[in-house]
């Protein structure tokens, strides 16, 4: 610990990889997740790694293959981004009903069409439903810390499901920043050795992975990712103090800033939940009583800990970097949901924002601000796009 | 029909215990029966090959009927019968 270095967002979980050495990788590269990949193969190709690293056709390969790594009781990691992801659509939720514990790095780009390779998070709202875990990342560091958690969480017993990390294309993926790596071995224990359960090519234990499940059985397998996604909550929250101890870097399923003695918050996740930070600093320098809340954990969604954070506050805007075309965001309705039942529950409001890599700009979060403090009881919001 | 409670089901369905298709009778669900002619039937044993659901009782070398609690009534081997020796009958007729 300490060596302190300059990296992007994409070399970071290619160097987290690089320590955790995955016994199988395969991916198929997609800007702005291509520099992970690459990273990677230079390691493979140098020996820095044992990882059986599988150029794959295509995302839907990339995900078959990585699903039939993990059922022979591998440890398993590939990345994607935008269309690539939703190419896998149907194998994310095979990995799910598997509970084949991948972890999967996500460069969030948007969804053609307009064709566009920028920032928002379509891509991984596209696979919410698909029973992966969603980390979301707000940096370079925590790129490669949620990294090193998302596995834990994965490959915990009673949790058994595949992980997804995401973090802001191009904002995070190709922007250096300052970040401090763990030593290998420190990341070696924290993750210990790979436990497979019932492996494929364990030959003397016999196992069958996908196997049709008629009417009579497809709701108990499935209400069975309800259950582990339960535990997802519990776990994480435990694997996040664990992480504090060796790293001295403490996180939470969502972290509030200024909140206490807030009474207006907006709600964000990756990157804007760092503009958010100095927005507030500025606008609490003018007495304002504004405070931000970032959202780390999205699925399971922490739905407690979110009413604790907004209870008692006048006004909260989320903001959802992707859009459901006819209702708003789906981290509002999660917010929304979050808040029902609440005595004096605050005006919730969704702002939409950001869409295809649109700049964020400090002034604009601050007119968000304003707009709470004024009162506005517009439900779905859309910041800055030209009507 | 099947009783266990999710938590009670291997997680993600998976099938732990091998040869257990054994106990599942694709047979019921059978719409067409194949029945044979023996008089036509030269044993060559080309529906045994073709079978998918290793439904065809050989003994001795010779193809002596089906198994029909597993035979679900695909018509194959009477599509593949160069004697045209198997028939497919409606069932519950
Ligand atoms: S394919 Fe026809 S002829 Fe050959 S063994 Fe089967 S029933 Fe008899
Ligand atoms: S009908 Fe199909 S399943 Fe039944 S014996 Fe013939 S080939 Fe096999």
């Amino acid at each position: 610990m300490g060596e302190k270095m300059a990296v992007n967002g994409d070399t970071a979980i290619a160097m987290a990889w690089k320590q955790i050495n995955p016994d199988v990788v395969a991916a198929y590269p997609i800007t702005p997740q291509t520099i992970i990949v690459e990273a990677f193969s230079d390691y493979v190709h140098d020996g820095e790694v044992d990882t059986e690293y599988v150029c794959a056709e295509s995302e839907h390969s990339a995900l078959s293959i990585c699903v039939g790594a993990s059922a022979a009781g591998s440890r398993v990691a590939t990345a994607t981004a935008s269309a690539g992801l939703a190419f896998m659509w149907e194998m994310l939720y095979i990995a799910a009903s598997m509970r084949t514990p991948i972890v999967m790095a996500i460069a969030n780009r948007t969804l053609s069409g307009p064709i566009n390779i920028h920032c928002d998070h379509s891509d991984a709202m596209g696979a919410r439903d698909s029973g992966w875990v969603q980390i979301f990342g707000e940096n370079v560091q925590e790129a490669y810390d949620n990294t090193l958690i998302a596995f834990r969480i994965a490959e915990h017993m009673k949790v058994r499901l595949p992980t997804m990390t995401c973090i802001d294309g191009f904002i995070i993926t190709h922007a250096l920043e300052r970040f401090e790596p763990l030593d290998v071995e420190t990341v070696r224990n924290f993750l210990g050795p790979y436990q497979a359960v019932r492996p494929l090519l364990d030959l003397k234990n016999p196992t069958t992975y996908g196997p049709i499940a008629m009417p009579d059985y497809y709701f108990e397998i499935k209400y069975q990712q309800a259950v582990a996604m339960e535990e997802a909550l519990k776990v994480t929250r435990d694997v996040m103090a664990e992480f504090a101890e060796v790293s001295g870097r403490k996180y939470d399923l969502v972290d509030g800033y200024q909140v206490d003695d807030a009474e207006y918050v907006i709600v964000a996740m990756g990157s804007t939940a760092g503009t958010l930070r100095y927005v507030v600093d500025q606008m609490r320098a003018d007495g304002k009583k504004v405070g931000t809340v970032k959202v780390r954990l999205f699925r399971p969604f922490p739905m407690e800990d979110m009413a604790k954070l907004l209870k008692g506050k006048k006004a909260v805007a989320v903001m959802d970097r992707a859009m459901s075309p006819g209702t708003g965001g789906a981290l509002y309705s999660d917010v929304l949901q979050s808040l029902v039942g609440m005595d004096d529950a605050p005006l919730v409001i969704n702002y939409v924002y950001g869409l295809g890599g649109r700049d964020v700009m400090p002034g604009q979060l601050t007119g968000v601000f304003e707009d709470l403090i004024k009162g506005n009881e517009n439900r779905i919001n859309y910041m800055g796009v030209r009507k | 029909m099947a009783n266990e409670k999710s938590s009670e089901l291997p997680p993600g369905g998976i099938i732990t215990d091998a040869g257990s298709s054994e106990r599942y009778h694709t047979g019921e669900w059978r719409s067409q029966r194949p029945e044979v002619d023996k008089d036509k039937c030269t044993n060559c044993l080309t529906c045994w090959i073709y079978c998918p659901d290793n439904s065809i009782i050989v003994e001795n070398e010779k193809m002596v009927g089906f198994k029909y609690t597993h035979c679900k009534g695909c018509g194959i081997c009477a599509n593949q019968c160069p004697a045209k020796a198997i028939t497919m009958k409606e069932e519950g007729l």
